[in-house]
C-alpha cells in the first residue's frame, strides 16, 4: 500500500492507483471533476483536462513538485507523494479555463436539453464559469442526426470526451461509430450515418457526459427531476437486467443504467452492469418490471427536486400549531 | 568551407544509388559495426558523441537509446520519424531525396545497437516521390546483403519496411506515429508509459529523426569522440538547417554546430543575406512552433553577444528574449513582411493539425486562429491581443503532447516582440486589408 496526501486528507492505496481513484477513496469534494474518465472504460480519461491537479511533492524518495498541472485521471500516485486539488488555485484558474474552452463550443441549450440535471458540464459551468463569454466568433454548428431508430446524436453539444468511443469499441461488435476529422472541427459520428446497431449499444447514451447522445423514446417527454427514478429489475438474457426506470405515476417514461454518484455504471455481482438495448428501449410497460423500490439520490442533485422528506420536527409543529 | 558530414557527397552524381554510394564509401559503417563492434559499443560511441535528437528537442540521442528496455523474448523496434511537417523545416526531405543511402545504412547500424529485428522508416504521406527513392534504396540494400537473414555473414538478420503516414501533422509526434504505425487514428499516447517500456504493440520502440539516425553512419565510422570535437559545448556535430524565407539563398545547408548567426544569414558560404537588398525583421530559427526572435536578438544576444547556432546559443535569454534550435528550420523575414499575417498563417495550421483530444489544445488553437484572423482582416479590437496572451496561458502546459505548447509558444512571442503591430491592426483596418506583400492573397474568407 502507499500513502498519498490528496487536500491536507491522508489515504492509503494500492500501488498503480490513480490520483483520481485515491481521491474518490476519500471522497467528498477533494474528489477532482471527470468529464472524460470512465473507470468502467478501458484507455479513457486525460483527455478533458478537467481533472487537472498540482502534485506539490512527487514521492517520499524524489519529493519535488511536478512543474506542470497533472491529469488526476491517468497519473499514478507514488508513496508520499502530496496531491492539492480544491486547496490549489492555480488548479481552480485552470479548471475555469477548461470550463471555458468546453463552452467554446457547447450551446448553452439547458432549458431544452434532455442531460439537464445530470450533466457534469453544467456542474462545471456553475462552479467555473462566468456569466458572460468572451467567444466572439461564430460557433461550430451542426445538424442532430439520428444514429440507428433509438439514439439521436447532437454534434453541438459533444465535448469530444470519446466516452461512446470506447463504449462502441469495447461493448459492441461491428463497430461503425467513432471519431472523424481533426481539431476543433473533430466530429462523432458513424460511418456516413449508419445506425450503430448492437443489443449495447444504447450504452453510449449513458456514458456521455453531456446531451449529444439522447435516447429517443424519452427525448423532450420529461425533466429528469419530475421523474421518480426506481431500482427495477427483470428476467433478461441478454444482460442482468438490472436498471434504473424513471416514472411518472404508473408510467415508465426512461429505462437507464444503475449510475454511480460519479455517473458511472456500478458493478452488480463484480460485473459492470451495462443494460441491454431491450430493457432500455422496450421495455416501458410497468408489468415488465419488477420495481424494487426508490433509488438513493443524493440530496443535492437537482434530480432530489419535489421529492421531499418528511421533516417530523415541522410535522409535529404543524400537528400542534405551535 | 564548414566540415560536412552528412552531406559530404551529396554532389557526387548518381549517389542515390547503391553502386555509387558504396564506391564512395557508403556501408562501411555497417561493416564496422557487425564485424568490430558489439552493440553496446554502437550504443557508447553514441553516448561518447553528444548527438542530441535532431528531431526538435534536441535530446541526447545516446541517453535515449540507453533507456530502452530489454525484456526477455520480446521484440524491440527502431521507428524512423520521416514525417517532416514542421513548416519551415524540409531538411530530411533533402537528406532522404539525395543520399537515401545513408538513412538505410544509419538504420541498420542502429537497429544493431539497439537490437531490433524489424525496423520501420514512417515516412509523410506527402512524400511518396521520397518515399520511392528510399524503398528503391531498400531494395538495393537487401539485394547486397545490407538487410535481411544474416547480415555479411554476422548472423544479425534485420528488415525494414516503410510506413507512409496519412499526411498529419500530428502522427510526427512519437506516440502518435506509434498508434499510425499500429493502423489506427494518430491520436498521442499518454505518457507514462514512454516508448521506450511500451511502444509499438507495446514492445520497447526508439523513435528517431531521419537526421539523428543519418548521423549514426559517421559517429560509428569516424569514433564518437571525434565527432564531440565538431560543435560547441553540449551542441556537437553538424545539423542540417533548412533555411527560408526572405534570402538571397534559401536552401538545405549542414553547419558545424556553434558558427555565428551573423555569418550563416550573410555569408555567401551560406544564405548569402536578405533577398532584394531589404532589412531583416524577424527570424523564426528553429520550425514553426519555436518563438520569433526580433532583428536586434537575432545575431546579438540580449546581453550583445553573438548568438551562435546551437541549442544554447538561439536558447539564450530564455522565452524573454532568446527562443530554439528545434528542428532547424530557419525562416527569415525582410522588413516588408507582416508578423500578425504570419503569426496567423502558423496558428491556421496549428488550428487545422491538432487531434483535437484534449480540450485546451482542440478549442484554444481554434479561437486563437479565429481572433488571429479577425485581426489581420481588420476586425479586431485591443482587447483581442491581450484575450490571445490568456488563451495560449491556459493551453500552454495543459495538453497531453507539446503540440499544444507549439500552437501556443509562436503567439505568445509575436506578441511579446511586435504587440505594437498587433495594436496598428486594431487602429488600421482599411489599411491591413489592402497591404500588398506581392503573393497571392490568400485571406480566408470571414465566416
Ligand atoms: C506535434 C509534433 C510533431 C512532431 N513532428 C516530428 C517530425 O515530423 N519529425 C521528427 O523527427 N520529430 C517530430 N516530433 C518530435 C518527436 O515526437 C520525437 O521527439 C522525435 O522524433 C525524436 O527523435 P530525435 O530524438 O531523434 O529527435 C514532433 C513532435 C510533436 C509534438
Ligand atoms: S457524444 Fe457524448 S460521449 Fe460521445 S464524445 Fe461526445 S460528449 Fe463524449
Ligand atoms: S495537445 Fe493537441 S495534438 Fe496533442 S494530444 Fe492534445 S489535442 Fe492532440
Ligand atoms: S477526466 Fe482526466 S482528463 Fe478527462
Amino acid at each position: 500500500m502507499v500513502k498519498v496526501i490528496i487536500d491536507d486528507i491522508e489515504v492509503e492505496v494500492e500501488p498503480g492507483t490513480t490520483i483520481l481513484n485515491a481521491a474518490r477513496k476519500i471522497g467528498g469534494d477533494v474528489v477532482p471533476p471527470a468529464m472524460c474518465y470512465y473507470s468502467k472504460l478501458q484507455g479513457s480519461g486525460g483527455k478533458c483536462r478537467t481533472c487537472l491537479v498540482e502534485v506539490a511533492a512527487g514521492s517520499t524518495a524524489d519529493p519535488r513538485p511536478m512543474p506542470k498541472l497533472v491529469a488526476s485521471c491517468s497519473t499514478p500516485v507514488m508513496d508520499g507523494m502530496i496531491v492539492k486539488n480544491k486547496t490549489s488555485e492555480r488548479v481552480y484558474d485552470n479548471r475555469a479555463a477548461v470550463t471555458e474552452f468546453l463552452l467554446i463550443n457547447h450551446p448553452l441549450d439547458c432549458p431544452i436539453c434532455d442531460q439537464a440535471g445530470e450533466c457534469h458540464l453544467q456542474d462545471l459551468g456553475f462552479e467555473h464559469g462566468k456569466e458572460g463569454t468572451r467567444y466572439e466568433e461564430k460557433r461550430r454548428t451542426f445538424d442532430p442526426i439520428d444514429i440507428g431508430d433509438k439514439i439521436k446524436l447532437h454534434m453541438n453539444r459533444c465535448i469530444l470526451c470519446y466516452r461512446c468511443v470506447y463504449v462502441a469499441n469495447q461493448l459492441t461488435d461491428k463497430r461503425v461509430h467513432g471519431i472523424m476529422h481533426r481539431g476543433d472541427h473533430a466530429e462523432i459520428s458513424t460511418y456516413i450515418e449508419q445506425a450503430i446497431d448492437n443489443d449495447f449499444s444504447g450504452n453510449v447514451i449513458d456514458v456521455c457526459p453531456v446531451g449529444a447522445l439522447t435516447d429517443k423514446t424519452f427525448r423532450f417527454k420529461s425533466r429528469v427531476w419530475f421523474l421518480k427514478p426506481m431500482e427495477a429489475s427483470c428476467e433478461c438474457t441478454k444482460c442482468a437486467g438490472k436498471a434504473v426506470v424513471w416514472m411518472f405515476g404508473d408510467e415508465i417514461y426512461r429505462v437507464t443504467g444503475r449510475k454511480d454518484k460519479y455517473g458511472e455504471i456500478e458493478d452488480i455481482d463484480g460485473k459492470t452492469a451495462w443494460i441491454c438495448n431491450e430493457c432500455r428501449f422496450d421495455k416501458k410497460d410497468k408489468s415488465q418490471w419488477n420495481i424494487e423500490g426508490p433509488r438513493v439520490i443524493n440530496r443535492h442533485s437537482v434530480i432530489a427536486q419535489n421529492q421531499y422528506l418528511v421533516d417530523e420536527r415541522l410535522e409535529s409543529k404543524k400537528l400542534t400549531g405551535k | 568551407m564548414g566540415r560536412k558530414l552528412l552531406l559530404e557527397h551529396i554532389d557526387v552524381p548518381g549517389i542515390e544509388s547503391f553502386e555509387v554510394y558504396r564506391k564512395n564509401g557508403g556501408y562501411r559503417s555497417v561493416e564496422k559495426a557487425l564485424k568490430t563492434m558489439s552493440p553496446q559499443n554502437v550504443v557508447e560511441e553514441v553516448q561518447a558523441s553528444g548527438l542530441r535528437g535532431r528531431g526538435g528537442a534536441g535530446f541526447p540521442t545516446g541517453m535515449k537509446w540507453s533507456f530502452l528496455a530489454k525484456p526477455e523474448g520480446v521484440p524491440r523496434y527502431l521507428l524512423c520519424n520521416a514525417d517532416e511537417s514542421e513548416p519551415g523545416t524540409f531538411k530530411d526531405r533533402y537528406l532522404m531525396e539525395k543520399i537515401p543511402h545513408l538513412l538505410v545504412e544509419g538504420m541498420i547500424v542502429s537497429s544493431y545497437a539497439l537490437g531490433c529485428n524489424q525496423s520501420y522508416i514512417y515516412i509523410r504521406g506527402e512524400y511518396m516521390w521520397v518515399l520511392e527513392i528510399v524503398e528503391k534504396a531498400i531494395a538495393e540494400a537487401y539485394a547486397n546483403g545490407f538487410l535481411g537473414k544474416n547480415i555479411l555473414g554476422s548472423g544479425y538478420d534485420l528488415d525494414l519496411a516503410i510506413a507512409p503516414g496519412g499526411g498529419a501533422y500530428i502522427c510526427g509526434e512519437e506516440t502518435a506515429l506509434i498508434e499510425s504505425l499500429e493502423g489506427k487514428r494518430g491520436n498521442p499516447r499518454i505518457k507514462p508509459p514512454f516508448p521506450a517500456v511500451k511502444g509499438l504493440w507495446g514492445c520497447p520502440t526508439v523513435v528517431n529523426n531521419v537526421e539523428s539516425i543519418a548521423a549514426v553512419v559517421p559517429i560509428v565510422n569516424d569514433g564518437g569522440a571525434e565527432y564531440a570535437k565538431i560543435g560547441i559545448g553540449k551542441s556537437t556535430g553538424t545539423k542540417l538547417i533548412s533555411a527560408c524565407g526572405n534570402l538571397v539563398k534559401p536552401g538545405v545547408y549542414e553547419i558545424e554546430l556553434g558558427m555565428t548567426v551573423e555569418e550563416f544569414i550573410y555569408s555567401d558560404e551560406w544564405c548569402g543575406g536578405i533577398a532584394n537588398g531589404k532589412k531583416i525583421k524577424a527570424c523564426v530559427p528553429g520550425g514553426s512552433s519555436v518563438p520569433i526572435l526580433p532583428a536586434n536578438l537575432i545575431t546579438k544576444t540580449a546581453e550583445g553577444v553573438d548568438r551562435l547556432m546551437s541549442y544554447e546559443g538561439l536558447a539564450e535569454g530564455g522565452f524573454a528574449t532568446g527562443s530554439m534550435l528545434g528542428s532547424g528550420g530557419f525562416i527569415v523575414f525582410d522588413e516588408d513582411q507582416c508578423i500578425v499575417r504570419n503569426t496567423w498563417n502558423f496558428a491556421r495550421f496549428y488550428a487545422h493539425e491538432s487531434c483535437g483530444q484534449c480540450s485546451p489544445c482542440r478549442e484554444g488553437t481554434g479561437w486563437m486562429e479565429k481572433v488571429l484572423r479577425r485581426l489581420e482582416n481588420g476586425q479586431g479590437h485591443m482587447h483581442d491581443i491581450d484575450l490571445l496572451a490568456e488563451i495560449n496561458k491556459k493551453i500552454e502546459g495543459n495538453t497531453i503532447c507539446p503540440l499544444g505548447d507549439a500552437a501556443a509558444w509562436p503567439v505568445a512571442a509575436a506578441i511579446r516582440h511586435f504587440r505594437e503591430e498587433f495594436e496598428w491592426h486594431v487602429t488600421h483596418p482599411d489599411e491591413a486589408v489592402k497591404r500588398n506583400f506581392g503573393i497571392a492573397s490568400n485571406h480566408m474568407p470571414l465566416v
